[in-house]
């Protein structure tokens, strides 16, 4: 049996995703239609919450994503900086957009749910700041990552970065959560009412089961996407190293 | 290491406007406070910890573009990364060099600009206890975001996008730590996890450092 770094051979790469892929795409889209459809129609409004809470089909698996992203991306740095396959860098600039577009989703969302259920768009309560920063670090890998034009040294400077990210953002996620206590004690009720989705425990299975069907979509559109996009990255880096022989020729 | 410390302290101070900038700029950043939020002493007083913490933050992230680039230009970055001593050692004295002409500064300055804030009385030894615990780790963070960004054009901003979210934690300790100073309240907690963090910072981050300025002068 292959080991798994022969994945790490791009054209392997490229073969077995492109093999993969189709039904990876087609999975997360019945998976999502199904979800989503099972969701905002097939179940019914909470009693307290009405329709609004439909919104949680969108919002918990794209914070699902977005903190998982980052987890990807950092195995992936590390996959890189200890045995330094190239796939493995690509993969992971490939997910930072993904991972910043669901931050973007999730707080939007939460933005929206949050309006009619806490009165407000926005409250520094510890886990919106989290992701918000979260997502100050996604924009700063990848500036990182177009601002330098060595391919390898940026591979290796984005994923130093990623690793030093992953401590602070978990050393803020705690800072955070110290900070608001201190600062606002109301914040602790919206909390408890309003984000009770993310304890799964108090979703009742009407919802729950939705909800699953979701998150699987969402990671499997994560997976598809990243695929793609890496392949695209490796595709890209041939086509400048063709056109830089052209013009060496 | 001592020669490359006093070289760097000498060069900060004679070359002009590294030395004092950050301080104008901290002076600038109090001054301007009052006048975007009102006269008022009850709220300034309220507000003045964190705004002294802000200042101070924005005063280091300015001169961070100072810590590497001019010895990136001239080439002795590359004389310096020749040289016996390792890179991590390096990383440390331009840390402790910024935080030397910036950083202390700030620290001594704090208490005297939480006059202008009408700082409460119990605050000044807070504040002054916090940022002086502190901002070694604002310089050390810094170097980190300074060591990524050397070899580019126009790094500075870029430098701000990736530094200002490792600050973070850093900030909200040390704005606990002066905001719950100056009402009194026990500091305990944020003090230790803001030195937790200082230390850690101090202890861990000059390797990465080392190993990212490595990279860039390959």
């Amino acid at each position: 049996m292959a080991s798994i770094w022969e994945y790490a051979n791009p054209v392997k790469f490229i073969r077995t995703t492109d093999r993969v892929l189709p039904w990876l795409s087609a999975a997360a889209v019945i998976a999502l239609v199904v979800g989503l459809f099972w969701g905002f129609f097939l179940t019914p409004d909470d009693y307290r919450q009405g329709a609004t809470v439909k919104i949680i089909y969108l919002h918990v698996p794209a914070a699902l994503i977005a903190i998982n992203a980052w987890l990807m991306m950092l195995v992936a740095s590390l996959i890189w900086i200890v045995r330094r396959h190239h796939v493995s860098a690509l993969a992971a600039r490939a997910a930072a957009p993904v991972g910043a577009v669901m931050t973007v989703i999730a707080l939007a969302t939460g933005a929206i749910w949050g309006q009619p259920m806490w009165g407000t768009w926005w409250a520094w309560d510890p886990r919106l700041t989290s992701f918000l920063i979260l997502f100050l670090f996604y924009l700063g890998y990848m500036a990182l990552w177009e601002a330098i034009e060595n391919d390898d040294s940026a591979a290796d400077l984005t994923s130093i970065l990623c690793l030093v990210g992953s401590v602070f953002a978990i050393l803020s996620r705690y800072a955070v959560n110290f900070w608001n206590q201190g600062l606002h004690q109301g914040a602790s009720v919206m909390r408890a009412g309003a984000l009770a989705g993310d304890t799964e425990e108090r979703v009742s299975n009407v919802y729950a089961v939705p909800l699953f069907v979701c998150m699987a979509g969402f990671v499997l559109l994560f997976i598809a996407l990243v695929f793609l996009r890496t392949q695209t990255e490796i595709r890209a880096r041939r086509t400048r190293a063709l056109m830089a022989r052209e013009r060496v020729a | 290491m001592i020669a490359l410390l006093v070289r760097d302290l000498r060069l900060a101070v004679r070359a002009g406007g590294g030395f004092g900038l950050g301080l104008a700029f901290f002076l600038i950043v109090t001054v301007l406070v009052p006048f975007g939020v009102g006269p008022e002493t009850g709220l300034l007083s309220k507000i003045a910890p964190g705004v002294l913490w802000i200042g101070a933050l924005l005063a280091c992230l300015l001169s961070l573009d100072r810590i590497l680039a001019l010895d990136w230009e001239d080439g002795s970055l590359d004389l310096l990364a020749t040289a016996p001593l390792p890179m991590e050692g390096i990383v440390s004295v331009k840390a402790l060099a910024h935080w030397i002409t910036t950083g202390l500064p700030l620290v001594v300055a704090a208490p005297v600009l939480g006059v202008l804030l009408s700082l409460p009385a119990g605050g000044y030894l807070w504040v002054f206890v916090s940022l002086a615990l502190g901002t070694p780790a604002l310089s050390v963070i810094g170097t980190f975001g300074a060591s990524l960004t050397v070899g580019l054009k126009r790094g500075g901003l870029l430098m701000s996008l990736l530094v200002l979210p490792l600050y973070v934690p850093t900030l909200i300790f040390g704005a606990e730590v002066a905001r719950r100073g100056a009402e009194g309240l026990p500091v305990a907690t944020p003090l230790a996890m803001l030195a937790g963090i200082s230390f850690g910072v101090v202890a861990l981050l000059p390797f990465a450092s080392a190993a990212v300025l490595r990279i860039n002068l390959r």
